[in-house]
């Protein structure tokens, strides 16, 4: 703590600081306009300052908004579930698991396949709630099984090397399982089954008209945080898990098997990530070899956004990112006139990013680190 | 210490036949284990990924074997050859390798046959295909060599026992029939791969006769000139045993004026050769040539920030989309909002300003972030200006999605650029990688490139020695981007248009794996790197010497990239520093197992071994 106090106020405030500053005000102002000329749209479309950029504003209903936020919130529960793979892994063994969305990916794709031959078999018609355990399960094992191997691998044999190396080779791993599952199962974008029409249709609840798949997102995601917050903070197992984390060295003095924790802990973010591979699949029916890549670095975005290594902080993150992500175009970016502004979306999620490191690179909910992964 | 501990090893090495006979099959099953099932893996998967039934049209040898039996075969080769191999310890003791070992590698390849089996068994029982869209007749009819089950799955056994035992046979010869057999092998599987190169090459000689003998009409060497090419490689192997590494260590002896002299001549014999060489070689040859040279520009400015400055910088291709962008905008009729149409040559002087100015505002918000978070923004930001450029927001000013077209040839007066004409193309690139090499080994000795290798060893004690880090990283980032900058320019004349969809992520991604391969921080390296990956797999877009590796090539670069992340960090030819950074605890472990009195003499060896295994390196290195 000192020693960073110190460092601080021996530095003499240079051109990349006041380079920095000047970009901070300006993103900060950049946000604030486009609010205001949100806000002044919504009031009242017809005045100078909505005109002034955006000749055509129409405003924003309430239902719409809903929806967005609906939507944003349902995609983001799905980041946190990615988000505490990233997190967990970060924070016991201080570094990036880059094909985490492989994971993610994988999991998607073995509901794709199993929920496949369910339809073919009526299944999926007949008993969806079976076939929706069934293929959670599926994806579990396999996201697990994924996430334990590229482990044991990939990622052991670096375990003492610089920190980067694991981060670029499991860049190399993102590629090879990207390619593989491509090569495998064909480049064709896979569509799930139609879902049950009970499942699918809209309702209305507490006046936010919503699409019972993104309920159905809702509730997995947070039971899952449930029993993963339950691993964590109730079991031997989870207080084994935060000794590692604190210090690998002292933890095996007090007799915690390391390898053993480590290997869980990538089992435990691999079944999140299948859980939300799943999701996906339910929310946008459709899977291919890249879709781990994209949400992958968002969810990555997320587990920063709500402090690194802090499991809670990656759900909040996440929610956070998902709703910015579906949100800000609309509110911030639109009224500032730029057109086309939903291909944007992965620009605002990268900004986001962005912010948080320019402002607080510790996370919202602050970080949870080893004292030698925090350099 | 050392005497007492040798003992032992001397004791069992003199009686080989005493301690190894009784326990022939006393083997390690656990590691044949391992690696047998392994093996059996890759093979099912390499053949469920579609490799063999893909790259079967290709021919190697004519009539005799594939190139998609070749994706398959090398695997029992190399695994058996693995399983046999022991890592010598210090004062631990080695039995000799002797017929445990090949035996060894006979159990491995059986195992590694039980890939083919259980696919062709599986294939003939289950209809798969709905997901696997390789688990198809063809690949049966290819596994079972278009015979029935009994004969394929009988033959694969043999195949893989017979090549598992060969692998492992390697460790029993002697070293000189080792090398001997290395270089045959690899020589005929270069001649053959490199078909498309030497045809060309011989064409421009007048020599059609020989290479039309040599391969057969439809591809492929001929059996006849596969067994002359044996001979003919192995009298090449014996004649040239110690030859090379004596000329290299005669090299590097040299001192002052003479190797001065020798440097020159061998500058000069490069040069001439990169001038006149092009002159016989063909339009896909050239524009082959082309491709290499511009992902080495990139690949040298990649070096500078990734292996001299130690920043991972994953949206490196964003400098790349701003040069090509730049110039499109300025030179080109068709740019929709600002068009001067400058000539190349002024544009070039833009674009480099414009690049470094990129490299500043992208690097200062990153520049104090964690190594590894730096990594992850800096792939956004190479996202975030591929989006804008697509975006609709820019379109009135980049085009949108349709990109810029139209970029003119550049006319240097004495002659024109242009991408229909590949050897003019090359011939520029030429002219700025050498500057671009140039530039980087000035900039690897001044101050400033050490205080990048310092910053990269350790940042916090390079503070403390009074390098300002912040600005020394940016610098990096500046040199980078001008060079990545110049490549995008020169990729938008040859192709004569920019599209966002020419500045993915990916792009990024396979110049960090050139750099890796080839070797951080290491000039050499980097250009051996290029010339390998991207003449032989090909680019992100482009097409190398191995075109049926099209599909397949992404997935060869990221195990690539694990692979030499797992078993050699610091690349084919690796720079000396980087690797001793690398290998830091094992050097340590071995000065001390071997005993701090020494640690002089060890030093002086270790400088020895290093450069010795430097110039083995650059000896395969030279001739792909």
């Amino acid at each position: 703590m000192t020693a960073t106090i110190n460092r601080r106020s021996a530095r003499r405030v240079s051109k990349v600081d006041r380079f920095l500053t000047l970009i901070r005000v300006f993103l900060v102002g950049l946000i604030v306009v486009g609010i205001l000329a949100f806000l002044a749209q919504q009031f009242a479309p017809d005045n100078p300052f909505t005109r002034w950029r955006n000749p055509d504003a129409m405003g924003l209903s309430a239902d719409q908004f809903k929806g967005l936020l609906m939507s944003g919130l349902s995609q983001g529960a799905m980041y946190g579930l990615i988000a505490l793979g990233y997190s967990m892994v970060y924070g016991v063994l201080g570094f990036i698991n880059f094909a985490h969305g492989e994971v993610f990916m994988a999991g998607a794709m073995t509901g794709f396949i199993a929920s496949e031959k369910f339809n073919a078999s009526g299944l999926w018609e007949s008993n969806f709630l079976l076939c929706l355990v069934l293929i959670v399960l599926m994806a579990i094992g396999i996201s697990t099984l994924m996430a334990v191997l590229m482990e044991r691998v990939a990622y052991r044999p670096l375990r003492n090397s610089p920190r980067l190396i694991p981060l670029i080779t499991s860049i190399g791993v993102s590629f090879f399982i990207q390619n593989a599952v491509m090569g495998l199962f064909g480049p064709a974008t896979k569509s799930y089954p139609q879902l049950p029409e009970w499942l699918a249709k809209q309702r209305s609840i507490l006046t936010f008209e919503i699409a019972g798949t993104k309920i159905l997102v809702l509730v997995v995601a947070a039971v899952s945080m449930a029993g993963l917050w339950f691993l964590v903070e109730r079991t031997k197992t989870g207080k084994a898990m935060r000794a590692v984390a604190e210090d690998k060295e002292i933890a095996s003095l007090m007799g915690i098997n390391v390898n053993r924790i480590i290997v869980t802990t990538f089992a435990v973010g691999g079944a999140m990530a299948g859980v939300a591979g799943i999701l996906w699949g339910l929310l946008f029916r459709s899977v291919t070899h890249m879709t781990g890549f994209l949400p992958g670095i968002k969810a990555f975005t997320a587990a920063v956004v709500g402090g690194i290594g802090n499991l809670g902080g990656a759900m909040a993150g996440g929610i956070a990112l998902g709703s910015a992500e579906s949100i800000a175009p609309l509110v911030i970016l639109e009224p500032l006139g730029v057109p086309g502004v939903s291909q944007l979306k992965d620009a605002v999620a990268f900004t986001v990013l962005v912010l948080v490191l320019l402002f607080k690179p510790t996370g919202l909910f602050g970080e949870r680190l080893s004292s030698e992964d925090r350099a | 210490m050392s005497a007492t501990m040798s003992a032992p090893s001397s004791t069992s090495s003199t009686s080989p036949a005493a301690s190894s006979a009784p326990a022939l099959f006393d083997l390690d099953w656990r590691r044949i284990g391992k690696w047998g099932g392994l093996c059996a893996f890759a093979i099912a998967l390499i053949s469920l990924i579609g490799m063999p039934v893909g790259l079967d049209r290709r021919t190697i040898i004519e009539g005799r074997l594939s190139l998609g039996y070749l994706a398959l075969i090398w695997l029992p080769l190399l695994f058996g050859y693995v399983v046999s191999k022991r890592v010598v310890l210090e004062g631990v003791d080695t039995p000799d390798p002797g017929a445990r070992d090949v035996l060894a590698g006979l159990c491995t390849g059986l195992l590694a046959g039980l890939g083919p089996l259980l696919l062709i068994l599986g294939i003939d029982n289950f209809n798969l295909r709905k997901p696997l869209v390789n688990w198809s007749p063809q690949l049966l009819e290819l596994l079972t060599f278009g015979r029935d089950i009994g004969y394929g799955i009988g033959a694969w056994l043999a195949i893989c026992a017979v090549l598992g035992m060969l692998g492992s046979t390697m460790h029993v010869l002697p070293k000189d029939v080792r090398r001997v057999v290395s270089i045959v092998t690899f020589g005929l599987l270069f001649i053959s791969v490199l078909e498309a190169a030497i045809d060309d090459l011989s064409e421009g000689f007048g020599l059609e006769g020989l290479t039309d003998a040599m391969y057969a009409k439809r591809g492929g060497l001929t059996v006849k000139y596969s067994i002359i090419l044996v001979v003919v490689l192995g009298v090449l192997a014996v004649v040239t045993k110690g030859r090379v590494k004596g000329a290299t260590n005669h090299y590097r002896g040299l001192k002052g004026a003479e190797r001065k002299r020798a440097s020159v001549l061998l500058f000069a014999g490069v040069a001439v050769l990169c001038i006149v060489l092009p002159m016989f070689l063909g339009k896909i040859m050239n524009e082959l040539l082309a491709n290499v040279g511009l992902f080495l520009l990139l690949a040298l400015g990649l070096n500078i920030v990734v292996g001299l400055a130690g920043i991972l910088d994953l949206g490196y291709v964003a400098f790349f989309a701003v040069g090509g962008y730049t110039t499109a905008v300025l030179t080109s009729a068709e740019s929709p909002f600002f068009a001067p149409e400058l000539h190349f040559g002024f544009a070039l002087i833009v674009v480099v300003l414009i690049a470094g100015l990129t490299g500043l505002v992208i690097g200062a918000p990153v520049i104090r972030m964690r190594g590894d978070y730096l990594a992850i923004v800096t792939l956004g930001f190479g996202e975030i200006i591929r989006l804008l450029f697509m975006s609709d927001w820019l379109k009135p000013y980049f085009g949108g999605a349709q990109g810029i077209t139209n970029v003119p040839h550049v006319d240097l007066g004495f002659a024109v650029v242009k991408g229909t004409d590949p050897r003019s193309v090359f011939y520029m690139i030429l002219v700025f990688c050498v500057l671009a090499i140039y530039v980087s080994w000035r900039l690897q000795g001044s101050r400033l490139g050490r205080a990048w290798m310092a910053i990269r060893e350790d940042e916090q004690v390079a503070e403390a020695m009074g390098i300002n880090t912040v600005n020394t990283k940016l610098m990096a980032f500046v040199v980078g981007a001008m060079m990545a900058a110049l490549s995008g320019a020169i990729l938008a004349a040859k192709v004569g248009s920019v599209f966002p969809n020419s500045f993915m992520i990916l792009v990024s991604i396979i110049i960090l794996v050139v750099v890796i391969v080839g070797g951080m921080g290491n000039i050499l390296g980097v250009m051996v790197g290029s010339f390998v990956l991207i003449g032989v797999l090909g680019g992100p877009r482009q097409p190398g010497l191995l075109q049926e590796f099209q599909s397949y090539k992404l997935l060869i670069y990221g195990a690539l990239l694990v692979f030499m992340m797992l078993q050699r960090p610091e690349g084919l030819v690796p720079s000396a520093r980087r690797s001793q950074e690398l290998h830091q605890e094992e050097f340590l472990q071995d000065v001390w197992l071997k005993g701090e009195d020494h640690e002089e003499e060890e030093a002086a060896e270790e400088a020895a071994a290093e450069e010795e295994a430097e110039a083995t390196a650059e000896g395969t290195g030279d001739p792909a």
